[in-house]
């Protein structure tokens, strides 16, 4: 049966747990923070949260919808930088992602007949990838991405409290 | 059926909203023996949790920006930290 303090090396926690300290430590290479402008603690900040929301989407192994729709949007962020354009060039691979993840209609206004298309729409915005999902979709990828979200922030609270001290 | 239209049936609906339900902290706090929450309820709540979790995330990337530079992150780390989150 299912032994509760069983190490599972190939579980979530653990697959993010190891990508995301790998993550962390290319970051602390960089240049130290006390000899940093504002700006490039802001620029540190961002690639911690960047690698956290990164590290999470990469150990979703099982391909969900949501962590598609983020390792997506998160590289084509770091083309973006560049070249400002370039978000409207990569459409038609993220067409490609959503096309995928929609084989139905995706409008909910005929589904959600009973009322809570607004809800839904809240949910679209909060949920990676959400804007494409019909109901049904939106729903079982929400309920994973918070299982994610959980898991990423057990994690991440566990390393701050372990390295600060 | 549903098989026809691209709709949802009423009871994929129901189970996909109760599963929902079950995630959430706050909605299941002291809900002893009351009536089930509403739809709409259950959706609006999830809003707000996932809004809580992320803010998390931002506020725990900038501790751990504070203290980056302290740490000192070793191959073992990664095992024996998965080992304390077992617990």
């Amino acid at each position: 049966m299912n032994n509760p303090h069983h190490l599972n090396p190939t579980s979530l926690k653990s697959r993010f747990t190891t990508r995301f300290l790998r993550a962390l430590t290319k970051i602390r290479a960089q240049k130290p923070i006390s000899s940093s402008s504002p700006t490039e603690i802001f620029r540190r900040y961002r690639r911690i949260k960047v690698a956290a929301d990164k590290s999470m989407a990469y150990s979703v192994r099982s391909r969900r919808i949501w962590s598609r729709a983020m390792l997506w949007k998160l590289r084509s962020r770091s083309y973006r930088r560049q070249d400002p354009c370039s978000g409207r060039r990569s459409g038609k691979t993220s067409q490609a992602i959503m096309k995928k993840s929609s084989n139905e209609n995706t409008t909910t206004r005929r589904e959600d007949g009973v009322g809570f298309v607004e809800e839904a729409d809240e949910l679209r915005q909060l949920v990676p990838g959400g804007e494409t999902m019909n109901l049904c979709n939106l729903l079982d990828e929400t309920a994973h991405y918070i299982k994610c979200l959980t898991t990423q922030v057990q994690v991440m609270k566990k390393i701050a409290d372990f390295y600060s001290f | 059926m549903s098989g026809a239209s691209n709709n949802i049936t009423d009871d994929e609906l129901n189970a996909l909203i109760l599963r929902l339900g079950t995630l959430l902290p706050q909605l299941n706090h002291g809900r002893h023996g009351r009536a089930s929450p509403s739809t709409t309820k259950i959706l609006k709540e999830t809003c707000s949790y996932i809004r809580r979790l992320q803010k998390e995330v931002d506020d725990l990337s900038e501790r751990l920006l504070q203290c980056l530079d302290s740490m000192d992150i070793t191959s073992s780390d990664a095992e024996f930290l998965t080992n304390l989150l077992q617990q």
